[in-house]
């Protein structure tokens, strides 16, 4: 193909416009469709990054038409969009949607979604490109990725490309997880496969690479040489919800640590990649994964709870136990924190603290690397009681940035060195709207761009560094050492306290 | 909140910056750039508005500049603003007398340390842009040609004495076009044999679009007047059939290529502080607005008839 004499590297204001393509989404009635997909698509067209023609066609057993499902995106869009509501974006999306009623099992269903996409691809141009964005919980990829299968329909034709999506979990441990890759191997090939860990999406997130390694002020003490531990925590305040259905036997460390937390640390953690593309980047994560260790005394190095009923936040709340739907005796644990090393030159002996929660004092997600005392101490123990250690503090949600700790002197006659934070808010140098996490990743999938998803190398490397630690914690279950009740609103367990504590360190407040 | 100083001096505002910022509860400076606008008193409030827009994306220490009659003694007034929707923080200084030959002499102390400076001439605008007292300050410079009341023929002189930084919001206008023409050759990879640009008269934007095909694709491009409003249609002819983007009410489009349905596209105006904050994304020389700038400038200059007018 002779290149586009319209494009030129040197042409930055031109964004990428994904080629002609529609996108199919099973489950079209959750949260995750309603408040993330359908506003990231409209937040995209809005911005002028979807190609004209593109088209959105909902799966889900209900009794619908065209219009009824128009109206469902049209009032998620309202509520949830980021940018501003307007007509002509809207009206170039309007003609754009169909929808398929039917059961995930129902062959006249499939058939007819078949026959929704060739029209498509004549009445809108779409040219047979196609995604499917599976939004529903992972127990009918099965069936869902056969009959696409089976119809047809995860064949392309020619030029034309067909890929599927899905979100988290990625099975609940390193068997399952290579059944569930299984199931999608066996129809897509590895490149059409777009595991979503939204994450991965956020700004502050990749900013941890630039800042990493477009700077020359902080990698030369990105070592065990300075650091003495990281700290990573991603803290929710509310409850689980609705969700009882989907949380009870997974758990915070199935939900949360095995993707995000895993996935951030690799990043905190990894060496220089020799460039910045896909290929290069996933090496440099799967060797940090692999080169993970557990400590060999789970019991003192990990700690789980659930929350108790309490307050929180100025409101009275049920506890774990006590939510809709979960059983009085559930051991799923609602807090999990581990303790892991990397085995590497870089990191020898600097221990990684991982922890998640829920009804924990705020959401925040955070990533901490503290650094060593000083070696030797100029001025006198009063002069610096209340100096703690250095901190380097990326903040990745909510009020994004960056934060710096350090000693300074408290203006006055006596010597005295105390904490001062410098603090880069994203907001204040940059702009205000950044972009949705979901708008990047739906672009990179329309287009192709594989760097931002996790492949099933690293899902199945982080599934091993779990699993025994879910394994110990299933056997303690049996000998009735359940998790421990934890009070709502605060900041987890005493048994998370006293694993730091052990170490000689203790869980700064985020 | 806002803060008059009558008679001062580049010391003076910049320590009422200072005292501004500790009042409103905050020494701390997260701004990124300054942006010295340089406006006329009446249209002051509207553009240092659109500044403000602007402020949300890039947190900046604007400086309006009103250069008054340059008789008789020099007297710099200010009018210093912090908070109130602003980003960053703001000055309006109004020069008269001698001073409003040397307005740098009171721009130069207030700008932020190590970092960029932004010029934009929101109406007029001097002819040698790299030259001008203030546009010597800056690394990048802005003007609006469709602000201006020759249009076109502004247009012309900025391309003519384009110098890198310089840029033109008549250009930014463009952005989303040269999208989609772009992303209809990724589609479409075929030869242009020919094309067309229609859009109301004089307008500098279909002169731009027009030159950037015409130095891209290496074909001669038609201009068409039509009634607007601003671009209309864009057309490239290929052997397949036409590509055509038409866009009669200034907000939805309807993209049309060899072989496929016609297509509605959104592609509303943008406003001011939009195109503002694009072109205060990037900083550096904008190499292809330089090598589009320097075609028109060399196809105007070649050929003395104006075929602008169209000949269909």
């Amino acid at each position: 193909m002779a290149s586009n004499p319209l494009r030129d590297p040197q042409d930055r204001r031109l964004p990428r416009i994904a080629g002609p393509c529609g996108l199919v989404l099973f489950g079209v009635t959750g949260d995750l469709s309603r408040k993330k997909v359908m506003p990231a698509i409209y937040d995209l067209a809005n911005r002028g990054l979807l190609p004209p023609g593109f088209s959105l066609t909902g799966f889900a057993r209900r009794d619908w038409a065209d219009e009824d499902f128009a109206q469902v995106v049209h009032d998620a869009v309202k509520e949830h969009s980021r940018t501003p509501f307007r007509e002509e974006v809207w009206d170039q999306l309007a003609e754009g949607f169909r929808f398929v009623p039917g059961e995930f099992d129902d062959d006249v269903a499939f058939e007819q979604l078949r026959h929704t996409i060739e029209e498509l691809d004549v009445s809108r141009g779409t040219g047979g490109n196609h995604a499917f964005y599976l939004a529903i919980p992972p127990a009918f990829f099965g069936d869902v990725v056969g009959q696409l299968k089976e119809h047809g329909l995860a064949d392309a034709a020619g030029d034309s490309w067909r890929r599927v999506v899905v979100e988290k979990p990625f099975g609940h441990d390193l068997r399952s997880a290579r059944e569930l890759n299984g199931i999608l191997d066996g129809v897509f090939p590895d490149g059409s496969i777009f595991r979503i860990d939204h994450y991965l999406g956020k700004e502050t997130v990749q900013n941890i690479l630039a800042l990493r390694f477009a700077n020359t002020m902080f990698e030369p003490i990105w070592n065990a040489n300075y650091v003495d531990h990281v700290q990573i925590t991603m803290a929710e305040d509310v409850g689980i919800g609705g969700r009882a259905g989907y949380y009870d036997g997974i758990g915070a460390a199935r939900d949360v640590i095995q993707n995000h937390l895993l996935q951030l640390m690799s990043l905190v953690a990894m060496e220089e990649p020799t460039t910045f593309d896909a290929q290069a980047l996933r090496i440099e994560k799967q060797k940090v994964l692999s080169s993970v260790r557990l400590p060999s005394d789970l019991g003192a190095t990990t700690a789980r709870g659930q929350y108790a009923a309490g307050w929180a936040g100025g409101e009275k709340v049920p506890g774990f136990l006590q939510e809709e739907g979960i059983s009085a005796t559930s051991t799923t644990e609602t807090f999990a924190a581990v303790t892991l090393h990397v085995d590497t030159r870089r990191w020898a002996g600097v221990p990684f603290y991982l922890r998640t929660g829920k009804r924990l004092g705020r959401r925040v997600t955070e990533v901490a690397v503290v650094f060593k005392r000083a070696p030797h101490q100029l001025f006198n123990p009063t002069a610096t009681e209340e100096l703690t250690q250095n901190a380097l503090v990326i903040r990745v949600q909510p009020d994004e940035g960056m934060t710096v700790r350090f000693g300074s002197k408290v203006p006055g006659t006596a010597m005295e060195i105390r904490d001062v934070n410098m603090d880069f808010a994203y907001g204040g140098s940059f702009t205000e709207a950044s972009p949705e996490a979901y708008e990047r990743l739906i672009l990179d999938v329309l287009l192709g761009d594989p760097p931002l998803f996790p492949r099933h190398e690293e899902v199945e490397l982080s599934w091993q560094i779990l699993d025994p630690i879910l394994d110990f914690w299933a056997k303690q279950d049996k000998r009735g050492a359940g998790p421990e009740q934890y009070p709502s609103g605060g900041w987890g367990p005493g048994s998370a306290e006293a694993m730091l504590a052990r170490d000689g360190r203790t869980w700064r407040r985020p | 909140m806002t803060t008059t100083l009558t008679a001062t001096n580049s010391a003076a505002i910049a320590a009422e910056f200072v005292r501004a910022r500790t009042r409103a509860g905050s020494p701390a400076m997260g701004m990124v750039m300054t942006v010295v606008v340089v406006v006329e008193e009446q249209d002051a409030a509207a553009t240092l508005e659109a500044a403000r827009a602007a402020s949300h994306e890039h947190p900046a220490r604007v400086l309006g500049v009103v250069l008054g009659s340059s008789r008789g003694a020099g007297q710099v007034d200010a009018e210093v603003t912090v908070g109130a929707g602003w980003g960053g923080e703001m000055a309006l200084l109004r020069l008269v007398g001698e001073v409003v030959k040397h307005p740098d002499s009171v721009v130069l102390p207030l700008l932020l340390p190590d970092s960029p400076v932004v010029a934009w001439w929101a109406s007029r605008a001097p002819r040698d842009l790299a030259g001008d007292p203030l546009g010597r300050l800056a690394q990048r410079r802005i003007t609006d040609s469709a602000a201006a009341a020759a249009q076109a023929r502004t247009l012309q002189v900025q391309c003519a004495a384009y110098s890198p930084g310089n840029t033109d919001l008549s250009w930014t206008r463009l952005t989303p076009w040269r999208a989609l023409l772009a992303a209809a050759l990724d589609q479409h990879p075929l030869k242009v044999t020919g094309a067309s640009v229609a859009a109301d008269r004089g307008n500098p934007s279909a002169d731009l679009l027009a030159a950037w095909l015409g130095q891209r694709l290496r074909v001669d491009v038609r201009r068409i007047t039509s009634d607007g409003p601003g671009l209309t249609e864009v057309t490239l002819e290929t052997k397949k059939g036409p590509i055509r983007i038409s866009r009669p009410d200034g907000r939805l489009a309807t993209f049309s290529s060899p072989g496929n349905p016609d297509r509605p596209v959104a592609l509303r105006r943008r406003d001011v502080p939009e195109l503002l904050a694009e072109e205060l994304r990037r900083l550096d020389e904008d190499d292809v607005y330089a090598a589009t700038a320097r075609f028109l400038a060399r196809g105007l200059a070649a050929k003395k008839t104006p075929t602008r007018k169209g000949k269909k």
